[in-house]
């Protein structure tokens, strides 16, 4: 288990009671190794998100467990959890939620200050996640003074800053143009590639494809579609 | 494609022989298409007949080379300009094997659709990978991955919505059979 950085067990999420009980999630199983891109696929209302957020411990399942990096998020306490939110897992969600009142970099370093980092170091870090989304030089503007492609692209670089081992996306790439959107996609597959996990929802089949599995979300259960692991070594390969 | 036209517009480029037209429709193609040389000396002998194009003698190696005619770049010219029928494909294979599961007694379409979704699924990543690891790789070959994921993307939409379709039908058929438990086995 020690190169699982995500494992879920018997996941199940109860939404209402009696005759209102609506089972989200039922019995889910599911494990993101070290280095494992993972797409979760499945129409609107399939429980994608709650999963997503069960697995980020932004949300509590009804019954299962969840470990993260080999720590039961369930035997944790709030203030572990809290830490766990902000120093293992990065969060790329459709809402972009940045501080109006600080400047892209400062969004993007905010969670490795509020983590004890240096302010300086801090900053490097958050200079850097915005280079690789392609808004190097850009980090002394604030949030209104950047079009909604680039204020995503602000919060996707706040999601990835920093050495995280776990990168949970929701439709990460919801207000941008084919190319940007691609070009967020290559992003989390090469920080998978160097190591880090990602888990990310997607109701858009060409997005799932960037994926080393990609699995589906039906009735609350949870089906496998396709795993890649090497890339054909040839046209020809795939032909054949 | 049609291999015809595919000749007639490397000859409009200029004369050479049958093998090196072999060569570059296929380099044209980004190799989306592999050709055995009789088809290609076949094809000729049929432009030839129908005055598209003529010998141009022989080259050094005493290979036979050919030219293009007037007559082939107008043809060539009127083939580029008249849009391809896609409705004139008919119904595809998977079309027809969801339908033929939708209407016979132990076939399940949802098994059709599954598998379907996982080979095509695949498919996608296997283009992902590659167009990601050979963007710079030369022109012909990138258009025609954009072509493959493409429709590789708009089929498992499709299913998508035909799951989507039958769901909604069962659901229906549920409702009618218990609100009107008469005509049940009519």
């Amino acid at each position: 288990m020690t190169d699982l950085v995500l494992k879920m067990t018997r996941i199940g999420k109860t939404h209402g009671k009696g005759a209102q009980r609506v089972d989200a999630l039922v019995d889910i199983d599911l494990d993101v190794a070290a280095g494992e891109f993972v797409a979760i696929t499945g129409r609107s209302g399939s429980g994608k998100t709650t999963l997503l957020n069960i697995a980020g411990a932004l949300d509590e399942p009804t019954t299962g467990n969840v470990w993260v990096e080999g720590r039961d998020l369930g035997d944790l306490s709030n203030q572990e959890l809290a830490r766990v939110r902000r120093v293992s897992v990065g969060y790329v969600f459709q809402q972009f939620n940045l501080l109006p009142a600080l400047t892209a970099a400062e969004n993007v370093a905010l969670p490795l200050e509020l983590d004890g980092m240096d302010v300086k170091e801090a900053r490097g870090y958050a200079d850097l996640s915005l280079e690789e989304v392609g808004l190097g030089g850009m980090g002394d503007r604030y949030p209104d003074q950047l079009s909604g492609g680039e204020q995503q692209r602000v919060a996707i670089a706040r999601g990835l800053v920093g050495p995280r081992s776990l990168l949970l996306a929701d439709e990460p790439t919801g207000a941008l143009d084919e190319a940007t959107g691609e070009s967020i996609l290559k992003l989390l597959r090469d920080r998978c590639e160097l190591g880090a996990s990602a888990l990310m929802v997607t109701h858009e089949p060409a997005f799932a494809a960037w994926a080393d599995r990609v699995v589906r979300l039906r009735d609350g259960q949870i089906e496998e579609i396709s795993v890649r692991s090497v890339v054909p070594s040839s046209p020809a390969d795939i032909y054949s | 494609m049609g291999i015809k036209e595919g000749l007639l517009a490397l000859l409009a480029d200029g004369p050479t022989h049958g093998y090196q037209l072999k060569l570059d429709l296929e380099a044209a193609t980004g190799d989306g298409i592999s050709l055995n040389v009789g088809q290609v000396y076949s094809t000729l002998q049929r432009l030839e007949r129908d005055l598209l194009i003529e010998s141009g003698g022989r080259d050094d190696e005493g290979r036979e080379v050919y030219q293009i005619r007037p007559a082939g770049r107008d043809a060539l010219r009127a083939w580029m300009s008249d849009p391809v029928d896609v409705a004139a494909g008919g119904r595809d294979e998977i079309s027809i094997k969801v339908l033929i599961a939708l209407f016979t007694k132990g076939l399940d379409p949802r098994e059709v659709i599954e598998s379907q979704r996982r080979a095509t699924m695949g498919l996608l990543q296997d283009f992902t990978r590659l167009r990601a690891r050979d963007s710079e790789e030369d022109i012909a070959w990138q258009l025609h991955l954009d072509r493959l994921m493409y429709s590789a993307e708009a089929e498992l939409k499709w299913l998508d919505r035909v799951e989507e379709r039958l769901k909604s039908a069962r659901q229906a058929h549920t409702k009618d059979r218990a609100e009107s438990p008469v005509e049940e086995g009519v």
